[in-house]
C-alpha cells in the first residue's frame, strides 16, 4: 500500500520542499505541493529508474563534513596558486586510480565529490576495468591523491552503498 | 542606493559584507585564473572556485540580509545552491571528456594513455 | 554605519563579478579551442548569476532571485549541449 502510494518518497519530499521555497508555506501550496509532488513520482515509475539503496546513513553524515572541509581547503589552495605563480614551480597531471566502487549511485557521489572540490577534476572512468582517470591541478606526489580517493572518500561510500 | 533600512543592525552587515566578499572575491578569483593558466586540463579546475564557495557566500549573504530584513528566515537560495552542487560537475565532466576525445580523435600527443603532462602545444588549428 | 558597509560591500562585490565576467569574456574571444571558450562562457554565466543576487541585496527585493534561478537552468542546459555538441557534432542524436 505504502509503495504504491509512495514509490519514491525521498523524490516526492524533495519536489514538496522545492515547492514550499518557491511559493511560501501555506495551507493551499502545501496541498498543491504534495499533490503535484506524489504525481510526480507516479510518472517516475513509468521511467523505472534503477532505484539507489542506500545502507546507512552515518557514513555519509560523516563523508559530507569531511568533503566540505576538503573543499574549503582546496578553494584556499587554488586561490593561492591563481594569485603566486611564478613563486614555485607547479605541474599538473593526470592520475589513475583503481576504484573498487561497483554501485551506480555511489560512483556518482565520488565523481560529485572530485568534481566539485576545486583543484581535482574527473577525466574518465572505465567501467570494465574500474580505472578512473583524474587531473590534479597541483600535483606533487600521484601516490598521495591516489590514497586521497581511495581512504578518505572510497572508504566511506562503500559503507554507505555496498 | 539605500540598500538597507535605517535599523538594520551592525553584526548582520558586517555578515552580509564578509559573505559578499569572500564569494566575489573567489568568482574572481576563479575567473581570472582562466586567463593565467596556460592549458584546458588546468583551466577547468577554475569554475569550481565560482561553483563553490564563489556561489555560497554570495547566497549565504543574501540568505542572511533578507532573513533580516523580513524577520523571518529565508532560505529558498538553498535552492540555487542545490542546483549549482548538483549541475556544475556534470557540464565539468562533460566538457572534460569532450576535450579528450577531441584531443585523442586528434592525436595530440599530450594527453593520456600516452603522455601524463597536457600541453596546449597544437591547439590553434580547429578554429 | 551599517548602510554604509552594505553600501560599499555590495559596491565592491558587484565590481569584482563582474571584473571576473570580463576576465571569462576575454577568454570566450581567445579561445584558443572551441572548450576553452565553452569553459570559460559556464563561468560566465554562474558570474552573471551572482551578479544578479547582489542586484537583489542592493534593492531588497526577491524578485531578482527568480531571474538568476532562471539563469543557472538555462546556463546549465546550454553548456551541456555545447559539451555533447563538441564531443559529437550533433546535440540531438
Amino acid at each position: 500500500m505504502m509503495r504504491a502510494v509512495l514509490p519514491y518518497p525521498l523524490l516526492s519530499l524533495g519536489l514538496l520542499v522545492m515547492w514550499l521555497l518557491l511559493n511560501g508555506l501555506s495551507a493551499g501550496h502545501l496541498l498543491l505541493g504534495m499533490f503535484l509532488a506524489l504525481l510526480a513520482a507516479k510518472a517516475m515509475t513509468a521511467l523505472q529508474p534503477a532505484k539507489p539503496r542506500i545502507r546507512s546513513w552515518a557514513p555519509l553524515l560523516r563523508l559530507f563534513r569531511i568533503v566540505a572541509g576538503d573543499i574549503v581547503r582546496s578553494n584556499i589552495a587554488v586561490a593561492q596558486l591563481v594569485l603566486n605563480r611564478g613563486h614555485r614551480e607547479r605541474t599538473s597531471g593526470f592520475v589513475t586510480i583503481p576504484i573498487d566502487l561497483q554501485d551506480r549511485t555511489a560512483l556518482t557521489v565520488l565523481a560529485v565529490i572530485v568534481t566539485s572540490t576545486p583543484g581535482t577534476a574527473w577525466v574518465e572512468y572505465h567501467s570494465a576495468s574500474g580505472e578512473l582517470m583524474i587531473h590534479v591541478l597541483d600535483l606533487r606526489e600521484e601516490q598521495d591523491w591516489v590514497d586521497l580517493i581511495k581512504n578518505r572518500y572510497e572508504r566511506l561510500l562503500a559503507e554507505a552503498f555496498e | 542606493m539605500s540598500p538597507a533600512p535605517a535599523d538594520f543592525p551592525l553584526w548582520a552587515a558586517i555578515l552580509v559584507a564578509l559573505f559578499l566578499l569572500i564569494g566575489s572575491g573567489l568568482t574572481f578569483l576563479g575567473a581570472f585564473g582562466l586567463l593565467r593558466f596556460k592549458s584546458f586540463y588546468e583551466r577547468i579546475h577554475l569554475p569550481t572556485l565560482g561553483t563553490s564557495w564563489g556561489a555560497g557566500g554570495i547566497l549565504v549573504a543574501s540568505m542572511i540580509f533578507f532573513s533580516v530584513t523580513q524577520s523571518r528566515p529565508v532560505v529558498h537560495e538553498i535552492l540555487i545552491a542545490l542546483f549549482i552542487t548538483v549541475t556544475t560537475p556534470v557540464s565539468l565532466m562533460l566538457l572534460a571528456r569532450a576535450a579528450l576525445y577531441r584531443d585523442r580523435t586528434e592525436g595530440n600527443e599530450s594527453v593520456p594513455p600516452i603522455g601524463p603532462e597536457p600541453e596546449d602545444g597544437l591547439s590553434q588549428q580547429t578554429e | 554605519m551599517s548602510g554604509l558597509i552594505l553600501s560599499w560591500s555590495i559596491t565592491i562585490a558587484q565590481v569584482l563579478l563582474l571584473a571576473a565576467m570580463a576576465c571569462a569574456a576575454i577568454r570566450v574571444m581567445r579561445g584558443p579551442r572551441a572548450q576553452d571558450r565553452v569553459l570559460a562562457f559556464d563561468a560566465m554565466y554562474i558570474a552573471s548569476m551572482l551578479l544578479l543576487l547582489t542586484f537583489g541585496i542592493r534593492s531588497g527585493t526577491t524578485m531578482y532571485f527568480e531571474a538568476a534561478l532562471i539563469i543557472a537552468l538555462l546556463g546549465f542546459v546550454s553548456t551541456v549541449a555545447l559539451a555533447k555538441f563538441l564531443m559529437r557534432g550533433e546535440v540531438i542524436e
